[in-house]
């Protein structure tokens, strides 16, 4: 018997569950999509930190604390067999108050709950010691030495790209519009493409989970709600930049900011923590005053460069759960519907272990023992012609002269780095975009923010879709409007 | 990994280097110039406007005419170019000897030179340097990137079009926009003036009966997939909100005109010494910044209004960088220059006082009747107006320069009368 498997939302939590589900003997797994591409919603616009599991309380959530400690152990087996980039920082909880000082307090209480290792409290100097450039004013701060950061639009691209090269089946452009239920049994999801079937449907739509589960009559008082994020990304020569992750304390009235370098070697300070209404669940504005309050908080611990080193500030939302609680459970009736619904931080940081409690679930439900495939087919993460050295690039050029066009200026991307994001992207079976392309490959993420490669990018997509160049997709419209040499040019 | 070996290498493919490229070819050397985009000539191939030439050719001709009279000239040199070749770092290898590393489809090409002519021109700010918020959605461009799509690819960025600053670049794509059928919404300045020449004013806005807001901010974005509105209010004299004047202009497409800056990065990085009025680097009366054989010209010395300004600036830098290759010892210009009343800047930084020198200067304000004086060496000339938008280019003859040798300094005031 072949199990078939529905993930809806091919986010971080849907990716890593495909993942798992694809690495498993008779099951056939299908992830459903409403964006062109993966990874367009909650997972793409957040700190990237894998947490420790040192900050979630196990008495009032168990679950939570249990598979963060889990899936900060999984990311780094993934990212090392999956090249996704990942570097474990540490990271500083710094207190600047007696107050704050005794909140820090109990996350080390939670450390020795949770068994995260290599947590330890730090007064004064100390901090100063771990790392140079913090506020010298600051008290102290609980260290966590597990603390990573990763990238998470790579990190879930690639687990898609695994999940498809070992049979998992992506469909982008796809909305589910509710979940077929027949005498009490899933059977499947109806699209705005068609009616696809299924034996187990996994709702990992994110903002949208709630809505979803709703369509198959369960979870009727469950709502989420968004919760925004804002950040502010400064250009990659400012100084100083922190080596180890620093947050703020987090208090019950001010939740921690951040101030960390990505691993693409931005300062990026965030988020706020802005409770919106349940409706909202597209508004990703940036707003004055959000903008201001973070440099405000976060140049408590740290210096902060002025504006005129900002390229880009952005908005991410989180699905808030009613009372901050996963939800992550099967059902009686519908049989065959598995929530994994308001997974709110730490989500990234759980994500692999919620995918395999989520294949125990399932387990459970079917009353099977999965067995895993005897081969599994890695593909690794895109390398960057930019980490490489001038003699590996000159080698890389000489086997392909397109790795010796640079299309990004300010990042120094190639075109065969972008002609081999495109080839991926088809590969899963997604669109080929100009903000996939940037996803891949950081064409645009630079200082310019793509005034100056976005046209390069496109030229490419054009040539390898075929689409004329001013059809070529920016999310979710074209860049242009139209063509305005067509006669000039005699191609009617 | 490729090496080869120039007497002077020419960083950027634009105006100033293009001019400084012929100058320093025709004097015997050998010249290698390097350009990152497709094609020579720079930013005037996608400007398909007249404007250009005035000064340099003496007759107004387009951009894309300017650019291939330059590109001609310089074609006719024996020298060699690259495009389509990125440069990725300067080193200093030696006193006034520099190390290069370009990427290119033929490999990584490492590049030595005894002289260096940096011309790569500016970068534009873009919406989150002005610190515009909202949403962000598709049809958020730069004018540069707006012009390119036009007139390089042919593209339509847009239908019902917003420009967010009224800077030169903004003016000429709020006609651009008109004259290809786009219903321009209003050009928004925050400053009570316009920030391009007048000129541009009348004939890209008034003529297309385009509307300038003067003191009005455009304050967010809102749109979910594609730009829908702007939300714009009026400022007070101190550029902040007027709380209540806001209100909404319906648009597709979002223009940020909102400046340039010296793109200069790679100095930064070799250890240039900048200057944070201009954004480029500070130089001395032969264009050379503070890194020695290494000459700075056109929009990565100052931003220019006319690109015969780069033109000129680029022969400058060529001739000064010939002065220098043949000098055996240090070139003293101890002579610093001043800022003083009513200016953001003069270049270039520091003089000689053995030579005659083009000074570029912008005026902090709108100012009638100024005189521009320098009181050091009793150098006076008076101006009918002076204009933040518009470059105040004085030629003062080594006579009167070398007067300051003694004091040390030369203070240049823009004073109203």
């Amino acid at each position: 018997m072949v199990l078939r498997v529905i993930i809806v939302g091919a986010g971080v939590i849907g990716a890593s569950i495909a993942y798992v589900f694809s690495t498993i003997k008779n099951v056939e797994v299908i992830v459903v999509e409403k964006e062109p591409d993966v990874c367009w919603g909650v997972s793409k616009a957040n700190t990237g930190i894998i947490h420790p599991g040192h900050e979630e309380d196990p008495r009032a959530h168990p679950l939570r604390a249990k598979l963060c400690v889990e899936g900060n152990k999984i990311w780094r087996e993934w990212s090392s067999l999956m090249n996704i980039p990942f570097e474990e920082r540490g990271e500083l909880m710094i207190f600047t108050t007696l107050e704050e000082r005794r909140e820090a307090l109990k996350y080390v209480e939670f450390a020795k709950l949770n068994n995260v290792p290599g947590v330890s409290l730090l007064e004064g100097q100390e901090v100063l010691m771990l790392e140079r450039g913090v506020a010298p004013s600051v008290l102290g701060a609980v260290y966590a030495k597990t603390a990573g950061i990763i990238s998470p639009f790579e990190a879930t691209i690639t687990l898609i790209e695994n999940s498809v090269a070992n049979g998992a089946k992506l469909l982008v452009n796809t909305e589910v519009k509710r979940i077929i239920i027949e005498n009490g049994e899933v059977r499947g999801v109806e699209t705005n493409r068609g009616i696809i079937d299924g034996d187990v449907v996994v709702n990992a739509a994110g903002l949208y989970s709630d809505k979803l589960a709703h369509t198959a009559g369960v979870e009727l008082d469950f709502k989420i709600r968004p919760r925004r994020g804002q950040y502010i990304v400064f250009e990659r020569d400012v100084e100083p930049k922190p080596r180890v992750i620093l947050h703020t304390t987090p208090t019950p009235l001010t939740k921690g900011v951040y101030v960390v370098t990505t691993v693409h070697g931005n300062l990026l300070i965030g988020p706020t923590a802005e409770d919106l209404d349940y409706d909202e669940k597209e508004n990703t504005a940036t707003t004055e005053t959000g903008l201001e309050q973070l440099i405000k908080e976060a140049s408590k611990i740290y210096r902060i460069p002025p504006r005129s080193k900002v390229i880009r500030f952005f908005s991410g939302l989180r699905p808030e759960p009613p009372d901050g609680n996963w939800l992550i459970k099967a059902y009686d009736d519908p049989w065959g519907l598995i929530s994994v619904a308001g997974i709110r931080s730490p989500g990234l940081t759980a994500a692999p272990a919620i995918a395999y409690y989520v294949k125990e679930i399932v387990e459970e439900v079917f009353d099977l023992k999965f067995e895993g495939k005897e081969e599994i087919k890695v593909i690794k993460s895109m390398e960057r012609m930019a980490e490489k050295s001038y003699k590996e690039i000159d080698k890389l050029i000489r086997q392909n002269p397109d790795y010796g066009e640079v299309v990004c200026y300010c990042n120094v991307v190639s075109k065969a780095e972008v002609l081999e994001a495109l080839r991926r992207t088809l590969e899963i079976g997604a669109v080929p975009t100009i903000d996939g392309v940037k996803f891949r490959t950081t064409a645009g993420f630079g200082r310019c923010q793509g005034s100056k490669c976005r046209i390069n990018v496109a030229q490419i997509i054009s040539e390898v879709t075929g689409k004329p160049l001013h059809a070529v997709m920016w999310r979710r419209s074209p860049i242009g409007i139209g063509d305005v040499k067509v006669l000039l040019r005699q191609e009617i | 990994m490729k090496r080869v070996s120039y007497d002077v290498v020419i960083l950027g493919g634009g105006p100033a280097g293009l001019a400084a490229a012929t100058k320093l070819a025709k004097s015997g050397l050998k010249v290698l110039l390097i350009e990152n985009r497709k094609h020579l000539g720079g930013i005037p191939v996608q400007c398909i406007h007249t404007g250009f030439g005035l000064l340099y050719f003496k007759r107004d001709v387009a951009g894309t005419e300017f650019a291939q009279e330059l590109v001609d000239m310089f074609l006719s040199t024996e020298a060699d170019y690259m495009v389509k070749a990125h440069v990725t770092e300067i080193r200093e290898k030696s006193h006034g000897v520099y190390e290069l590393f370009a990427i290119t489809r033929s490999g990584v090409c490492r590049i030595e030179s005894k002289g260096l002519i940096y011309a790569a021109g500016a970068r534009e700010r873009s919406i989150f340097e002005i610190w515009v918020t909202g949403e962000r959605p598709e049809g958020v461009y730069t004018a540069g990137e707006a012009q390119a799509l036009m007139d390089l690819y042919g593209i339509m960025p847009g239908r019902d079009v917003v420009i967010i600053g009224s800077g030169d670049v903004g003016l000429i794509m709020a006609r651009r926009f008109a004259v290809e059928g786009a219903n321009v919404k209003a050009v928004v300045e925050i400053m009570p003036y316009p920030g391009g020449l007048i000129r541009n004013v009348v004939w890209c806005l008034q003529d297309f009966n385009i509307p300038l807001l003067l003191s009005h901010m455009v304050r967010r974005i809102e749109g979910r997939s594609r730009v829908e509105k702007v939300v714009v209010c009026r400022v007070d004299e101190d550029l902040n909100p007027i709380p209540g004047s806001e209100f909404e202009l319906k648009c597709d497409t979002v223009i940020v005109s909102a400046g340039l800056r010296p793109d200069v990065d790679l100095l930064a990085k070799l250890g240039v010494e900048l200057e944070p009025t201009t954004g480029g680097p500070v130089v001395n009366d032969l264009l050379e910044a503070s890194k020695p054989r290494l000459h700075v010209a056109g929009n990565a010395l100052l931003i220019n209004d006319l690109v015969d300004y780069a033109v000129e600036q680029g022969e400058w830098a060529a001739e000064g960088l010939l002065e220098r290759l043949n000098e055996k010892e240090v070139y003293k210009a101890g002579i610093k220059v001043k800022v003083g009343e009513g200016l953001r800047f003069v270049v270039p930084h520091y003089i000689s006082g053995l030579r005659d020198v083009t000074f570029y200067m912008r005026a902090q304000k709108p100012m009638n009747d100024v005189v521009l004086e320098v009181d050091e060496i009793g150098f006076q000339v008076e101006l009918y107006k002076a204009r933040p938008a518009e470059i105040i280019r004085i030629k003062i003859p080594v006579r009167a320069l070398a007067r300051s040798k003694e004091v040390g300094t030369i203070t240049f005031n823009a004073r109203s009368t």
